[in-house]
């Protein structure tokens, strides 16, 4: 018998057991596919469907820019590539006509599609397997009624090895687990509804937990803040006081903020105000006071302070070009001691989303503007221009240094280098 | 109740605290500003690029705003926030604005009444200057390429709902629009005449004819036509609503 035999034998073995170690922990808490078709759905389960669509923002993802609605199409870049939405409408060639709410129910809970492929998390399942059958189905149901549009998915453009089913079968192994959310028994029914929104549906940690398309382990509710796919917003930590966290908000002005957004304390720009504008301003009262009331208990942690390097001495010589270009562009509506206007401008003096380290979300406030969402309680939104066209990188740079360390404010120099990078 | 007695001195002190306290509230909350709730103040944040009160000037790339008809002014806030019409800048801005607001802009901008600066002195040649000419006020039948007057008015001042007038613009601006129609990236309601006569120009034309309609001066008290002069030569699903 040769020698290398056994080893070989061994190492076969050991491969083959990996393998099936691996498709288990795929396979894991997986409910067999009936062939029914769909039962007929009550017109309540379908109104109920299309209320979560909005609650889970699908249409922001399965939707091109000027597209048919659902009809998918829209890019959205990862760290690892671009992937695309799909097409979720009933057509049956490329849609999901031809899927049963078991498909679909594997899709939300497991990732898993009709074909069997391993679905990538950019779809945020690990987000979507909190949610219970009942609402899986009412969701279905929904978008069994929507008009059946024919538009062929476009493959994702992901690099190597993300591409692969092997990586995407490794990743879940290691950090997926399906599990419909469980209540904490010790909290009140409201505090559950809203973690069960926040976490499931609303995926706000798909932004705010982190860049987690192939990253570490993060479960669903944690909210330490990572950079959103669009535009390279920084969705701020929802723990941490120096970021977005709103354990000191009144309920009712996160309810405000979700709802029209724009509150007293703080309004939504880029990624977030299109999150008001097509999800939370159509969630009813109750839903929203659940996740404002969820979202005050979230533990907080000190991730501004790991994150933000020692704030060196800024350059006086670019505090005062700053203070030049800031009274020439900025002063008229933001006030000559950065007080803002009321009801129109924010103040920047204790402005978090200004002196926040990382600086991304003030830098792409200067380069590209933009309005606040037009919402039923704010249809008329007040907005800043775009600086982008008007300042070079230099003077952006200098512009944001200086309203980071005046009026009380302490937060450290922006370099041109570090505009450049978000253009 | 216990009411405390100061003397003269007392008082002088309570006074000082009371005096502090307050210099401490007006420094813990500056006095709230405001700002005038006008569409102009709302819409500062179009003042950069397109000038103040939407008034840019005839050099550069970016258009005036200004005086154009409502109507064709809304459709391409429409066009940017659905994609029809591509400009990162303007399309983070429209985004997510209701078809509402959208209107309530278009208005405001078209009810600007601006005088236009004088247009800048062409450094064109004076062939290419006379081919815009030609293109402009009568165009080429033989390749069934309408006059801009034909549709725009003969005084180019454009005409309602929502035809623009060609007039007072960049030449560089006009050359990137009537690109973007040939390359599809910009694109209006079905069927879709500005994109149809585009792709009959040649890059020649497009130069000569934005050239040429950038050096002619705005005539005072310019106005769009109340209705445009219909039949129109082609067939346009914008511009007439």
């Amino acid at each position: 018998m040769k020698r290398w035999l056994p080893h070989a034998v061994l190492l076969a073995v050991c491969a083959l057991a990996v393998i099936a170690l691996l498709a288990a922990l795929n396979l894991r808490d997986e409910s067999p596919i009936g062939d029914a078709r769909p039962s007929a759905a009550s017109a309540e389960q379908v109104q109920r469907g299309a209320y979560l669509a909005r609650a889970g923002n699908c249409l922001a993802c399965h939707t091109i820019r000027g597209g048919a609605p659902y009809a998918g199409g829209r890019a959205i870049e990862t760290p690892f590539g671009t992937v695309h939405g799909s097409n979720i409408t009933p057509d049956a060639k490329t849609g999901i006509g031809s899927w049963s709410a078991d498909h679909f129910w594997r899709a939300m809970h497991n990732g898993r599609s009709k074909d069997g492929r391993l679905l990538v998390p950019a779809f945020p399942y690990p987000n979507f397997t909190l949610i219970t059958r009942e609402d899986s189905d009412a969701l279905f149901a929904y978008l069994r009624t929507l008009p059946a549009v024919e538009r062929p998915n476009r493959e994702h453009a992901l690099r190597f090895p993300y591409s692969t089913q092997a990586a995407l079968a490794v990743w879940r192994a290691l950090y997926f687990r399906p599990g419909v959310y469980e209540a904490d028994r010790a909290r009140s029914g409201e505090w559950n509804r809203g973690a069960y929104l926040v976490g499931g549906l609303g995926h706000c940690s798909a932004c705010h937990g982190g860049p987690t398309v192939f990253g570490p382990a993060r479960g669903s509710l944690e909210m330490s803040g990572g950079v959103s796919p669009i535009d390279k917003w920084y969705a701020p930590s929802l723990t941490s006081r120096a970021e977005a966290s709103v354990a000191d908000w009144e309920t009712g002005q996160i309810v405000e903020l979700l709802q029209t957004g724009v509150s007293a304390r703080g309004s939504a720009l880029g990624p977030m105000a299109e999150v008001v504008y097509r999800s939370t301003q159509f969630l009813s009262d109750a839903d929203l006071r659940a996740m404002a009331g969820f979202l005050k208990t979230l533990p907080p942690s000190s991730a501004a302070v790991q994150r933000s390097a020692p704030i060196g001495a800024v350059d006086p010589e670019i505090l005062e070009r700053g203070r030049t270009l800031y009274r020439k562009a900025c002063e008229d509506c933001h006030g000559p001691r950065g007080e803002g206007a009321r009801g129109a401008y924010p103040a920047l003096a204790g402005n978090r989303t200004v002196v926040m380290n990382p600086p991304s979300n003030v830098i792409r406030a200067v380069l590209s503007g933009g309005f606040l969402p037009a919402t039923r309680g704010n249809p008329r939104p007040w907005g800043m221009p775009p600086f982008g066209h008007v300042l070079d990188d230099a003077e952006v740079a200098a512009v944001i240094t200086f309203i980071r360390n005046e009026w009380g404010n302490s937060a450290g120099g922006v370099s041109s280098v570090e505009v450049q990078r978000m253009r | 109740m216990h009411i405390p007695h100061f003397g003269s001195g007392g008082r002088a002190a309570a006074f000082a605290v009371a005096l502090a306290c307050a210099a401490l509230a007006a420094a813990a909350q500056p006095a709230l500003r405001t700002v005038p709730d006008t569409m102009a103040q709302r819409m500062q944040a179009c003042t950069p690029c397109h000038g103040q009160q939407g008034r840019s000037s005839p050099v550069g790339y970016l258009p005036r705003i200004a005086g154009k008809p409502a109507g064709y002014l809304v459709n391409q806030l429409k066009n940017f926030r659905d994609g029809s019409r591509y400009s990162a800048a303007m399309s983070r801005l429209v985004e997510f604005m209701s078809d509402d607001y959208l209107r309530e802009i278009g208005d405001y901008f078209a009810a600007l009444d601006l005088p236009y600066p004088p247009p800048p002195v062409p450094t064109e040649r004076v062939g290419v200057l006379r081919r815009g000419e030609n293109l402009a006020t009568r165009g080429d039948p033989g390749r069934q390429v309408p006059a801009c007057t034909q549709c725009h008015g003969y005084a180019l001042t454009g005409a309602l709902p929502a035809l623009p007038g060609l007039l007072g613009l960049p030449a560089d601006y006009v050359i990137g629009q009537l690109g973007a129609w040939k390359t599809g990236s910009r694109r209006a309601a079905a069927p879709d005449c500005m994109g149809e006569i585009a792709r009959r120009l040649s890059a020649d034309d497009v130069r000569a004819v934005a050239v040429w309609l950038a050096s002619r001066p705005v005539p005072p008290g310019a106005r769009p036509a109340a209705q445009p002069d219909l039949p129109l030569p082609l067939e346009c699903g914008s511009g007439v609503r």
